[in-house]
C-alpha cells in the first residue's frame, strides 16, 4: 500500500492543478477545523517515527515543543539529505513537492509556526526552484501567506540552501547554519525544543516525516497506526542503491522481508549479473553493516523484515537499524575493507573539528584503513581500529562521532577474516577481493 | 542555605546552588575529583563541551530520576540535579575515555615542548602527565600547517592548537574586533585571520594566557627564558586601560614576561591589556606586591617556590577515593639534582649550569 508515493506516477504532478486534482491539499481543509492540539494527538495516535533515521517518535517531539507567551515558535524541515546511500527526500521534493509543502502547512499550523524553513542540501542545485515554484502556487491558491483559507493563521515557507556539508544535517548544526553561523552542533542541552533556531523553541523533522503527516490527517491517526508491524507505523521510502537490478525509491510496508525487498521482482530485482548477495547496509552508511546470514535471518533464525525493530533485532552484535532508509547492497566481489575505508573516508573529511574524538579519530580510523587496503597494515591495526571506534562511540558533541564509528566496528566485527586476509596477502589483495562465496548465500528462491 | 541542591561526586558529598555545573561542583571539592579541562573556561560566556576531557559518569541522575544517564557527558556543560552521583575518578569508564581523548589530542600534536615557550605551563602536558601513555600508537606524518604571521605581538604555531576555541570567545567576548575565527573543518580546521592580518586590539593579548598549550604565545618573551627558571611575583601599576593587575616572570632584576594572573585552574583572574603585557617590560614600572603562590601547576612550583600540591583537602580525600591513590605531581628533588631548592635561580648570573647544582651549598 502507497501513501506518499500513491500518485507519483501522475503526469504534471508536480504543478498544483494535478495535484490539487487527485486530492491534493485536502490534509490542510481538514487540519484547519481541528485545533492544533488535536493534530498532534492525531500524529501521536498514528505511532509516527522520525524517518531521518534516529526513529524517535514524532508525535512526543512535538508535544515536547516549549509554548512561552510571546515567542515565535519555528519549524524546519531538514531536506539535507547527505547520507551516503540515501536520496529518497530528494524523490520526494522532486516529483511531489507539493506534499512536502502540504505536510508542512500542517504541521506549522499544529506547532503555531509561522515562518518555517525547508533546509536544503546544497548540492540538490536544482530542487530550490521547484520547491520555491510549488510555493509561489501554493501561495496563489491560498494555501500560503496571510490567514489561510479564512482560518486567521499565518504561515511562509522560506527555502534556505545549505553549503554542502554533512554535519548540518544534525539538527542544531543545520539550525546553527540556518542562522548563518558555523555549521557546528551545538552542545545539549538545551534541545531545540526548548531553544532552537535564533533560541525559540524549534522542532525539526525530516522531509520524509513532514510529507507522512499528510495521509495521517487525511485517514486519521489510528488507520495509520493500524498499517504495519509493532511500533513501526505507516510506510517508508527506502533508497536502494549498489549491486542491484533496479536501484530506485520504493515505498514499502512495513511487514515486507528484507529478502523479497532484494530479490522481487517488484522491488529492487535480485543482483545483477547472476551473483550472490554479500552484504547490506539497510539504513544509510551510518548505520552496520551485516553479512548475508545475519541479513536474512536474525538472530533467533526468523525472517527479518524491513522495520526499526526487526533490523534492530539482537543490538548491534547481530542487529543495525534502520536508519534514513539508505539500502545499500554488496555482491560478492566487492571488498568490505575497501568499502569501510571509502566510508572512514567520508566521515573524515565531514568531521566539523570541534570536539577532538572525532577530529582526530575520525582520521587515524581513515589512515589506517588505507594502510590495510593498499598492503601496508600489520595484525595489530585491526584490534587498534576497533580501540579507536570504542573511544570515539558515544564520546562526542553529536551523533557523527557515533556514525563514524559503527560502520567500522560492524565490519571488523562480521568480517574480520576479510581484514586479516587483507593483511596476509597484501600483493593479492590490490588485485582481487576476498569473500567471494564465504559470505554469501546460495541463490535464495523467492515466492512471490 | 535552604535552596542549594546536593550532589555527589566520587563519594564526596557537596551542596551547591542551583545551576551549577557538575565541573564547578567538583572543582568546589577541589583537588583531584575535578575533572582537567582543555577547552572550557568559567569566563568565557559558552566555552567548553568540545575537547571531552571533562567526561564524567552519571552513575544517579537525580533524586527524582535516579537512572543513569546512558553516556559519559561533557561535566562543564551538564548542570547539576538534586541528589545527583557522579563518578569522576572512581570510575574505569571515565579513566579510559580519558586515555582516550589525551591520546586524540596529543595524535598530531608535534611535541616539541623543549623548543615550546609554554613548555612548564602547558596544560597538555600536565593532562597527558596525568592521562597519557608513554608512547603513541600514530604511525604516520603529523599534520603540518603553513605558518602564518598574526601579528608583531603574537605568535601562531597552528601545529600545537588543539581546537578549544577559547581564543576566538576571549576575542568575541573581550573585545568588539574579533579578526581571527575558525577557518576550514574536521582535521584541517585551523586557527586564522584568513587574509593575513594582525591581530590589533588593545585586549588582544589575553589570547595568549587563555591558549591551553603552545598555540599563542608571547613574540616579546619568544625563546627568551624557561618558564621555571623566571621567578613569578604579582604586582601591579596605574594602567588607564586596564585593572593593572600582573604577574612579572623576573630573572633577578629583568622583568622578562608580564601575564595576566591566573587562579589555581590556570584561568584568568583579570584580563590586562596590551601595553602592560607587552611594553611594560621594566620593574621600575610596577609595584611588587610579593612572590606568587603557584598551587597546581607544573614545574615552576618544584623551585624554591611554595609547593603547594597537596593541599589540606587531600588527606580527605584519599580516605574516599576508595582504591585509588591520587597522582600527585613527582617531586623532582627525589629524581633530579637540578633546580635544587638551596640554590636561587636569580642569583646565578647568566643561563643556569648543572655545574651551579652540583656545587655544594
Amino acid at each position: 500500500m502507497k501513501l506518499l508515493l500513491e500518485n507519483a506516477h501522475i503526469e504534471g504532478i508536480r504543478y498544483y492543478e494535478a495535484y490539487r486534482k487527485h486530492g491534493g491539499y485536502r490534509s490542510v481543509e481538514k487540519a484547519l477545523k481541528m485545533t492544533p492540539d488535536e493534530i498532534v494527538e492525531e500524529v501521536k495516535k498514528s505511532g509516527l517515527r522520525g524517518r531521518g533515521g534516529a526513529g524517535f517518535p514524532t508525535g512526543m517531539k512535538w508535544s515536547f515543543l516549549a509554548k512561552p507567551e510571546g515567542v515565535p515558535r519555528h519549524l524546519v524541515c531538514n531536506a539535507d539529505e547527505s547520507e551516503p546511500g540515501t536520496f529518497k527526500d530528494r524523490y520526494l521534493m522532486e516529483f511531489l513537492p507539493h506534499l512536502l509543502i502540504e505536510g508542512l502547512i500542517v504541521s506549522s499550523f499544529a506547532l503555531g509556526s509561522n515562518a518555517t524553513y525547508i533546509y536544503i542540501r546544497g548540492e540538490y542545485a536544482w530542487i530550490p526552484d521547484i520547491l520555491e515554484q510549488a510555493i509561489a502556487e501554493a501561495k496563489n491558491n491560498g494555501w500560503l501567506g496571510k490567514n489561510i483559507q479564512n482560518s486567521g493563521f499565518d504561515c511562509e515557507i522560506y527555502v534556505q540552501r545549505g553549503g554542502g556539508a554533512y554535519i548540518c544535517g544534525e539538527e542544531t548544526a543545520l539550525i546553527e547554519s540556518l542562522e548563518g553561523k558555523r555549521g557546528n552542533p551545538r552542545i545539549k542541552p538545551p534541545f531545540p525544543a526548548i531553544a532552537g533556531l535564533w533560541m525559540r523553541p524549534t522542532v525539526v523533522n525530516n522531509v520524509e516525516t513532514l510529507a507522512a503527516v499528510v495521509p495521517i490527517i487525511n485517514m486519521g491517526g489510528e488507520e495509520y497506526g493500524k498499517l504495519g508491524v509493532g511500533r513501526s507505523t505507516g510506510t517508508k521510502l527506502m533508497s536502494a542503491c549498489g549491486n542491484l537490478n533496479k536501484p530506485g525509491v520504493y515505498e514499502i510496508p512495513f511487514d515486507l522481508t528484507v529478502e523479497e525487498f532484494i530479490f522481487s521482482d517488484e522491488y529492487c530485482g535480485g543482483i545483477p549479473n547472476g551473483k550472490r548477495l554479500k552484504a547490506c547496509i539497510p539504513g544509510g552508511s551510518s548505520v552496520p553493516i551485516l553479512p548475508t546470514n545475519l541479513l536474512l535471518k536474525d538472530s533467533k533464525g526468523e525472517a527479518r523484515q524491513m522495520n526499526y525493530e526487526s533490523l534492530s533485532e539482537g543490538g548491534f552484535a547481530t542487529g543495525t537499524m534502520l536508519g534514513s532508509g539508505g539500502f545499500i547492497v554488496l555482491d560478492e566481489d566487492q571488498c568490505v575493507v575497501r568499502h569501510t575505508m571509502s566510508l572512514a573516508r567520508f566521515y573524515n573529511h565531514e568531521s566539523c573539528g570541534q570536539c577532538s574524538p572525532c577530529r582526530e579519530g575520525t582520521g587515524w580510523m581513515y589512515k589506517i584503513l588505507k594502510n590495510i587496503e593498499y598492503g601496508k597494515g600489520r595484525k595489530e591495526d585491526i584490534d587498534l581500529l576497533w580501540d579507536i571506534q570504542r573511544r570515539i562511540e558515544g564520546n562526542t558533541i553529536c551523533p557523527l562521532g557515533d556514525a563514524a564509528a559503527w560502520p567500522v566496528a560492524a565490519a571488523i566485527r562480521h568480517f574480520r577474516d576479510e581484514f586479516e586476509w587483507h593483511i596476509d596477502h597484501a600483493e593479492e589483495a590490490q588485485t582481487r577481493n576476498f569473500g567471494l562465496a564465504h559470505y554469501a548465500d546460495p541463490l535464495p528462491v523467492v515466492t512471490a | 542555605m535552604a535552596d542549594n541542591i546536593k550532589v555527589t561526586i566520587d563519594n564526596i558529598t557537596i551542596d551547591v546552588a542551583p545551576g551549577t555545573t557538575i565541573l564547578e561542583a567538583a572543582r568546589q571539592i577541589g583537588g583531584e575529583v575535578a575533572p582537567p579541562t582543555m577547552c572550557y573556561y568559567s569566563k568565557l560566556k559558552g566555552s567548553g563541551g568540545k575537547c571531552r576531557t571533562c567526561l564524567v559518569e552519571v552513575s544517579k541522575g537525580s533524586e527524582k530520576d535516579p537512572r543513569p544517564m546512558p553516556k559519559l557527558v561533557a561535566s562543564c556543560r551538564t548542570g547539576v540535579m538534586d541528589g545527583m552521583e557522579v563518578k569522576s575518578m572512581t570510575s574505569d569508564k571515565v579513566i579510559d575515555a580519558r586515555k582516550g581523548v589525551t591520546e586524540f589530542l596529543l595524535l598530531n600534536h608535534p611535541l616539541d615542548c623543549p623548543v615550546c615557550d609554554q613548555a612548564g605551563e602547558c596544560h597538555l602536558q600536565d593532562l597527558s602527565y596525568e592521562n597519557g601513555s608513554a608512547d603513541t600508537r600514530f604511525e604516520f606524518e603529523r599534520r603540518t600547517f603553513e605558518p602564518e604571521d598574526i601579528g608583531p605581538n603574537i605568535q601562531l604555531h597552528m601545529n600545537r592548537c588543539i581546537m578549544c576555541f577559547r581564543c576566538v570567545f576571549t576575542a568575541d567576548q573581550l573585545t568588539n574586533t574579533r579578526e581571527h575565527g575558525i577557518l576550514d573543518r574536521g582535521d584541517h580546521a585551523r586557527i586564522s585571520t584568513c587574509i593575513s592580518k594582525a591581530l590589533d586590539n588593545e585586549f588582544i593579548g589575553n589570547v595568549i594566557d587563555v591558549c591551553p598549550v603552545g598555540a599563542l604565545t608571547d613574540k616579546t618573551f619568544r625563546f627568551k627564558n624557561r618558564v621555571w627558571f623566571t621567578k613569578p611575583v604579582d604586582a601591579h601599576r596605574d594602567c588607564p586601560t586596564c585593572s593593572g593587575k600582573a604577574r612579572l616572570w623576573m630573572r633577578g632584576e629583568e622583568v622578562f614576561r608580564v601575564t595576566a594572573r591566573k587562579d589555581e585552574w590556570g584561568e584568568v583572574e583579570e584580563w590586562i591589556c596590551n601595553t602592560c603585557r607587552f611594553e611594560t617590560k621594566d620593574a621600575k614600572d610596577w609595584v611588587v606586591e610579593g612572590p606568587t603562590k603557584v598551587n597546581r601547576h607544573s614545574v615552576i612550583s618544584q623551585g624554591h617556590y611554595a609547593g603547594k600540591v597537596g593541599t589540606a583537602k587531600q588527606p580527605v580525600l584519599i580516605d574516599k577515593v576508595i582504591g585509588k591513590q591520587p597522582k600527585l605531581t613527582f617531586d623532582i628533588h627525589s629524581e633530579s639534582e637540578v633546580n635544587k631548592p638551596n640554590i636561587h635561580l636569580s642569583q646565578i648570573e647568566g643561563p643556569a649550569h648543572s655545574d651551579d647544582f652540583n656545587t655544594p651549598g
